[in-house]
């Protein structure tokens, strides 16, 4: 059966197991003088023995899931005679996957060599059984539960208790995706980029200037080594995020300042709002405005000035990154400034001083470890921001620091490098994880600082 | 007067100078603020649309069953295999007699859509007694001839078809022979080469699919763990640890997730590329932290009282938070949730690195179909040559903002009736 028809079977499983531990409960509660007399309410009891169908059985279904693909794949190697093994591991990928596609009638059966249309038939013989097996062991543990989870319900079943426990736990472990995430991210870009450092030395990748990804696919091709120096990118991606930090940083402080100190309530409650849904524009239509309107009119202005302006300008995606980041800037001053205590405010007022200059020599002073927390967020988020740059910026790693010329981007880079056909061991998609290590560890680090600052600072004036 | 205040005096009117500029700064960035969301907004809108709608031609087809090599219009097989591009073609050449050249003659062709054959199909398999007969039809436009039509009449000359291409056309226009109807194919087609068989349909099927996948993860999950951190969780060093992480996972580019997608998901797990439910669970680890983060402010909002009561009265820790806690906290937890999916809904990268790109021209039919997703499919547009794709693209573009202005103003809505203060 399917596993989308399995969990629909256990949903009914489950309802019968509640169904009959509310009925078993009542009856027990009779004969006692009415459910005051259980240690428990039903709810409980019935609650128990659907946990107790649902959890083992799912836990069943999970690792039976996670293993089943990978036992089967090495059952059909292994009968496979000695001499038709690969030793190599791209080599198995593209013997199974044209047993595969034998047995899924992809490809005819008469036209391989007999022993892959033999693994072939014991492919999808395993498949059947084990698609059956999974089934009744499903069914039997499913059952198995319910039926513990029924027998054992008495008057003095502390059942409250225990399904409390389980509730807590189950909440536990939600809390813990968001480690297991993180962990994930850690283990994904680290094992790759360690594989990666093993092909290319990571002083090359620090400190090169040549950024060339494409590397040979025959071993006797011209032009074939690839230059994994990733200075041109980090370059890029500094120059892109500068110029969308310098659009954002002093229309975004001076809108919040504006809004927070001098805007009428009314102006406040339009504009505020109105900025906002800067942030929740999506980055890809950015991108199509960066690339069919900006870009375009930046160069034909350049032309009209005498300027050779390239048509993936930096210039182009840094303006448009800047737009997007404004809100960014702005919410944090704002929150930021309007938690600066008014009596600060009162005492430069009253010693005689301008609006202007209570805003610049006291509140502004006293924000500024605040708002610098929010620029770093939002310079982590320039620096981590892809489909504008990947589709207004260039692909190729120009090492410069000139505004109209086209730069690339670490993250345009990983996206090219994954999006295309390859396998999966070569240095070229590697190359992609050791990038993400990088943005990874960069953007941590300008987070840490931003929220222990933002943190601090919030506590500074509880 | 003193010396001070007369050098106070002095400086007054500088230093009201300098108020006033400072104001002005404020202003003037608030404006370029709002000009910019104007600024794009009308260039979307404008370039957008037109791709609403499509224009159709009108031309009068003899269904000749020599011609089609169909003599049972009723046999579905048949009209299958239909020549229906020959009567087009023949009906074309009888509209503009003369044109006897071949490279005139394919020019002529082209004039009318390759979509324009199944129309035909259809129409005829709705009608098998038109068999035979000669009919008025309408048929639907080339993408070039639509964009030419769109075209206002002074830009005309710039247009991309030769001079005999644009006299036919013009032709059919003064005959009354075009019209301009509704782009319905744009919401129920699927991805296409060409613009005006092109829609979103498979996209936006697509994107529920997604959605339907995150929300069912996402909120539960989040909703979860915000509870255990609020309520159970003990304060140590761990709990502060698990904070820490979820205010950083907010904080990690979009992209990550599609790095974590591909190394753990796809070569890890060995689930199949391209499919809703693995952008789903790329896209729930993306959200989760905003669910998380929205959902702990709403629990820290019920005050202690009502947990108070209700402890007093002989509630169980338990009973406390998903009898009283939780429904209190829900509708905050729902606005966060419509925000956190708003953000899914319009996100990219992720899904690029997990192989949604793919050229979808189905319908999906469930989450483990391949499918690709409405951002996605902006994308893959904004890349294509084709002219008529930038106003399909800005035409998607307004379809999803209109998606993500009304799940924000759902939010807010909701917001506002539910809010409850204390």
């Amino acid at each position: 059966m399917q596993t989308g028809n399995l969990l629909l079977l256990l949903v009914a499983m489950v309802a019968a197991a509640y169904y009959i531990g509310w009925q078993k409960s009542l009856a027990q509660a009779r004969p006692l003088g009415g459910i005051r007399h259980l240690e428990s309410l039903p709810f409980y009891y019935a609650m128990r023995a659907a946990l107790w169908c649902a959890i083992p059985a799912l836990v069943v279904l999970g690792a039976w899931l996670i293993f089943d693909d990978a036992i089967i794949r090495s059952t059909v190697m292994m009968s496979l005679p000695e001499e038709m093994r690969p030793a190599s591991e791209g080599g198995r990928n593209l013997l199974l996957s044209q047993i595969q596609n034998v047995a899924s009638g992809a490809l005819a059966s008469d036209s391989v060599r007999p022993e892959i249309a033999g693994a072939a038939d014991r492919l999808r013989g395993l498949r059947g059984t084990n698609t059956m097996a999974l089934t009744v062991v499903f069914i039997i543990v499913a059952m198995l539960g319910g039926a513990w989870g029924w027998l054992k319900i008495a008057p003095q079943l502390r059942a409250r208790q225990q399904v409390e426990k389980i509730l807590r736990v189950l909440f536990m472990l939600c809390a813990l995706v968001a480690i297991m995430t993180t962990v994930g991210i850690v283990m994904s870009v680290l094992f790759e980029s360690i594989r990666f450092f093993g092909q290319v030395s990571p002083v090359d990748f620090l400190f090169g200037t040549q950024w060339s990804p494409q590397t040979a696919l025959r071993a006797d091709q011209v032009a074939s080594e690839g230059a994994f120096g990733a200075i041109p990118l980090f370059m890029g991606t500094l120059l892109i995020s500068a110029i969308a930090l310098l659009v954002a940083v002093p229309v975004g402080l001076m809108s919040a300042i504006y809004l927070a100190e001098y805007a009428h309530a009314k102006v406040r409650a339009v504009a505020k709002p109105l900025l906002e849904i800067l942030a929740g524009v999506p980055t890809v239509v950015y991108g199509f405005f960066a690339a069919l309107t900006v870009a375009p009119f930046i160069r034909d202005l350049g032309e009209s000035i005498g300027l050779d302006v390239a048509s993936e300008s930096a210039l182009a995606a840094g303006l448009v990154m800047g737009v997007m980041i404004i809100p960014f800037v702005s919410s944090i001053s704002d929150d930021v400034i309007t938690a600066v205590p008014q009596v600060m405010r009162d005492g430069s007022l009253g010693l005689g001083a301008t609006k202007s200059e209570t805003i610049r020599k006291v509140v502004f002073p006293a924000a500024l470890p605040g708002i610098m927390g929010g620029i770093l967020l939002a310079a982590s988020r320039a620096i981590g921001e892809t489909m504008i740059v990947v589709m207004a910026a260039g692909l190729a790693a120009n090492l410069t620091v000139n505004p109209l010329e086209a730069v690339t981007t670490v993250t345009v880079q990983i996206v090219t490098l994954l999006t295309g056909d390859q396998e999966f061991d070569s240095a070229k998609t590697l190359a992609a994880f050791a990038l993400g290590l990088m943005l990874f560890i960069t953007t941590l680090v300008l987070n840490v600082i931003a929220l222990h600052i933002v943190k601090k600072y919030r506590e500074q004036y509880e | 007067m003193s010396e001070t205040t007369a050098k106070v005096r002095k400086s007054l009117a500088r230093r009201y100078r300098q108020e006033k500029r400072f104001q002005a700064y404020g202003i003037l960035s608030i404006g370029v603020g709002l000009l910019a969301l104007l600024i794009l907004f009308t260039d979307i809108i404008g370039k957008g649309h037109s791709a609403f709608f499509e224009h159709y031609i009108q031309l009068e087809i003899s269904l000749d069953p020599d011609v089609l090599g169909v003599d049972d219009a009723s046999d579905d097989e048949q009209l299958n295999y239909a020549n229906f591009g020959g009567v087009i073609k023949e009906a074309l050449r009888e509209r503009f007699p003369g044109v006897d050249d071949r490279q005139q003659q394919r020019q002529l062709y082209a004039l009318v859509s390759s979509g324009a054959s199944y129309n035909l199909r259809d129409e005829l398999k709705a009608d098998p007694s038109l068999l035979g007969g000669t009919r008025e039809l309408w048929l639907l436009a080339d993408d070039d001839v639509d964009l030419y039509l769109k075209t206002p009449e002074r830009k005309r000359p710039d247009a991309r078809l030769d001079d005999q291409q644009k006299q036919w056309i013009e032709d059919l226009e003064a005959a009354g022979e075009t019209d301009k109807r509704f782009n319905a194919s744009f919401f129920s087609h699927g991805d296409s080469r060409e613009p005006e068989l092109a829609g979103i349909g498979s996209a936006i099927v697509g994107s529920f699919f997604t959605m339907i996948v995150t929300l069912c993860l996402s909120f539960p999950i989040g909703v979860a763990a915000a509870i255990y951190l609020e309520e159970f969780a003990p304060r140590n060093k761990f709990t502060d640890f698990i904070e820490v992480n979820i205010n950083n996972l907010a904080a990690v580019p979009s992209i990550i997730f599609g790095l974590l997608g591909l190394a753990i998901f796809i070569n890890l797990f060995g689930l199949p590329r391209s499919v809703p439910l693995l952008g789903g669970l790329v896209l729930t680890l993306m959200t989760l932290p905003t669910i998380i983060i929205t959902s702990r402010a709403a629990i820290k909002t019920v005050p202690p009282s009502v947990r108070e009561g209700a402890l007093a009265l002989g509630a169980s820790k338990m009973q406390v938070v998903l009898h009283h806690v939780l429904p209190l906290a829900l509708p905050g937890m729902l606005t966060g949730s419509i925000i956190g999916m708003a953000q899914a809904l319009g996100e990219t990268a992720p899904l690029l690195l997990i192989g949604m790109v793919a050229f979808i021209v189905d319908i999906p039919g469930g989450p483990t179909d391949p499918a690709t997703v409405l951002p996605v499919q902006i994308y893959l547009w904004a890349d294509s040559p084709e002219q008529s794709f930038v106003a399909m693209t800005s035409a998607a573009i307004m379809v999803l903002l209109a998606f993500l202005i009304t799940m924000n103003t759902l939010a807010v809505v909701l917001r506002k009736r539910l809010e409850r203060r204390w």
